[in-house]
């Protein structure tokens, strides 16, 4: 049997002492050249198992391989053959984009003269070239995440690692590092994705694995996560928590899944969205129930969540993405998230 | 789209140990050559490199000349050296500030990343930061000379006098690294630096004599390293002996960076 590209192994991480539970046993594995999902709210241990994966962090207990080469104990190895980029784009400000890549370049250990080569590639590559010679300061964030990108593929390497690559961008920048991800995917590139969206794991990725709480709680294609949601949210907004509960009751067994109470408004989840929709306000206009709003909508990482655990995505909002965006901004803007440990 | 991904190990290194050495020599001056790129490029170094150092001499020269005296040489040449160890000294911040920023946006993560020799980070870093304060010393010492510092000495004494300065600088540079990867942010690196210099420098022979100062006072600047850098490239630029000055200016430095290399390089293998 072939050997996975990355796998882990019961992974555990604690920060602070033990008192932050990053990882609690989680596992994972990639065949080569597929791409594999890791979809979970902001906390769920997703970046610290990048961490470890990359040989930048140790974990407490377990064990993780890359291309069958330990991360701890083979990391010079494992560098060799990874690329990384992250949510922070991690590039130098001063350092113009042509620079930047020639020093990831010769900290890669290649030569000065096929740094260049490969850098003015990359650059092409990624639309770079005309602002090539300008100073980081002077990009925007979604240049600036496409040089992180380029920066990461510096070395050629096989298996890549990229942590929520479009968390923060613009959807015009989000559609345009998916286009580029799959381009990186078609040739051959294993690739590990975090990302909070559903949308984007499931545009990107083979497999999915979900995680919550530092474990996996789910795994499959993005088919099979999304076959128990069904296709459409429909959103019932109404006048009081009562209400809700009331509408709830009467709107049992219109859908596989239960009626869920949120506050005020109740979710059902369907296959034919706009059918449910008007049954909703036929049934709830027959009891005189009053509806004061009503929205369909795709399934979200939220969605997935509350259907495998029943409590919704903490620490992130996931049903409009912006939610979870400003956190990461927040975080970022903070200075903790660089080193913060999740 | 042009980027093909070759599944043959990148840049795999032959495991000698002259292979070895050679890399990690590269790395180090990658590293520094960053650094030394991004003074060019920020305006705030360029005033810690430029700026500060030549308004220091200017203000000192026209400001304390008149009014401090010091019996048997003029005040210039007694302030120069003083000047030369304060300008290392506060240029010693922008090591902790630079290393902060660089942990906080992400940057030294990559670092890890990438098959790189790990110490290279800080020794790079510590080298770039040599090269800058060789050049603020150029630009003071020119200066120095249009307000009427001379070498009383000879010109070997006082390229001793500068390799001693430059030593000091580089045992600094070691000492901050240490803060700026304590701190959790540059503006904490900054806040953490400066009192820990403010005592030491002007509580030293830099400006003033130490008699002038008051008894436990002059305890502890008789005894600390600025004073005994201050005084020996003072007597290897302006004269007087030199033979044990020199030796304690050197056994504070070599001390310091026994104390402060490992601790910065545990330092920094720690911090993820």
């Amino acid at each position: 049997m072939a050997q996975p590209a990355i796998e882990a192994v019961d992974l555990e991480k604690t920060f602070a002492k033990g008192e932050v539970r990053a990882l609690d046993g989680l596992s994972l594995s990639a065949e080569a050249g597929t791409v594999l999902g890791v979809l979970g709210p902001n906390g769920a241990g997703k970046t610290t198992a990048v961490r470890i994966l990359s040989t930048i962090l140790q974990p407490d207990r377990g064990r993780a391989s890359i291309l069958g080469h330990d991360v701890v104990k083979e990391a010079a190895t494992v560098r060799r053959v990874i690329g990384l980029a992250g949510q922070y784009a991690t590039v130098d400000e001063n350092l113009t984009g042509r620079e930047n890549l020639l020093m990831v370049g010769r900290l890669t250990h290649i030569a000065k003269r096929d740094s260049l080569v490969r850098a003015d590639e990359l650059l092409e590559g990624f639309g770079l070239t005309d602002a090539a010679n300008r100073p980081l300061k002077t990009y925007s964030g979604g240049m600036r995440r496409r040089l992180d990108l380029a920066a990461a593929l510096v070395g050629r390497p096989p298996v890549l690692f990229l942590d929520e690559p479009t968390t923060g961008l613009d959807p015009q920048g989000r559609q345009d590092m998916w286009v580029t991800i799959e381009a990186l995917v078609a040739a051959g590139t294993t690739l590990l994705l975090t990302t909070q969206y559903l949308e984007e794991a499931d545009r990107l990725a083979g497999r999915v694995v979900v995680v919550d709480h530092g474990k996996v709680i789910a795994e499959g294609t993005p088919a099979e996560l999304k076959a128990g949601l069904g296709e459409t949210v429909v959103v019932v907004g109404l006048h009081d928590p009562a209400q809700a509960r009331k509408a709830a009751a009467l709107l049992t067994g219109l859908t596989e899944s239960a009626p869920h109470v949120d506050g005020s408004s109740v979710e059902l989840t369907g296959r034919a969205g706009p059918r449910v929709a008007t049954e909703v306000l036929r049934t709830l206009d027959a009891h005189a129930v009053e509806v004061t709003g009503l929205t369909l909508r795709e399934p979200s990482l939220d969605d997935v969540f509350l259907l495998l655990t029943g409590h919704r995505a903490e620490a992130a909002d996931g049903t409009d993405g912006s939610g979870a965006e400003q956190a990461a901004l927040a975080r970022a803007m903070a200075g903790g998230g660089a080193r913060g440990g999740r | 789209m042009t980027i093909a991904v070759d599944p043959a190990l990148a840049g795999a290194d032959a495991d000698g140990l002259l292979a070895r050495g050679r890399w990690l020599a590269s790395d180090i001056y990658t590293i520094a050559w960053r650094y030394i790129v991004a003074i060019r490029r920020q305006p705030e170094t360029l005033l810690f490199t430029v700026i500060q150092p030549v308004m220091l001499v200017l203000l000192f020269r026209y400001i304390f000349a008149g009014a401090i005296h010091i019996p048997g040489t003029s005040y210039v040449d007694y302030l120069m050296p003083g000047v030369f160890v304060q300008t290392v000294s506060f240029g010693s911040v922008s090591t902790a500030v630079g290393l902060a920023e660089d942990l906080q946006k992400g940057l030294i993560e990559r670092f890890r990343a990438l098959p790189m020799a790990r110490s290279a980070v800080l020794s790079g870093r510590t080298v770039a930061d040599l090269v800058r304060n060789l050049g603020s010393i150029v630009i003071m010492t020119g200066v120095g000379f249009l307000v009427g510092f001379r070498v009383q000495t000879s010109v070997p004494s006082f390229v001793a006098g500068l390799g001693l300065l430059l030593l000091f600088a580089w045992t600094l540079s070691w000492a901050f690294s240490l803060i700026g990867l304590s701190a959790t942010n540059s503006e904490t690196a900054q806040v953490m630096a400066f009192p820990i210099l403010f005592p030491f420098t002007f509580a030293s022979s830099g400006f003033v004599l130490v008699k002038s100062m008051p008894g436990w006072l002059q305890a502890f600047a008789n005894n600390q390293p600025v004073t005994k850098v201050v005084n020996a490239s003072r007597a290897l630029m302006s004269g007087g002996p030199t033979a044990t000055s020199t030796e304690e200016a050197v056994a504070w430095c070599l001390g310091l960076l026994v104390i402060f290399i490992p601790l910065a390089v545990r330092k920094y293998r720690r911090t993820a």
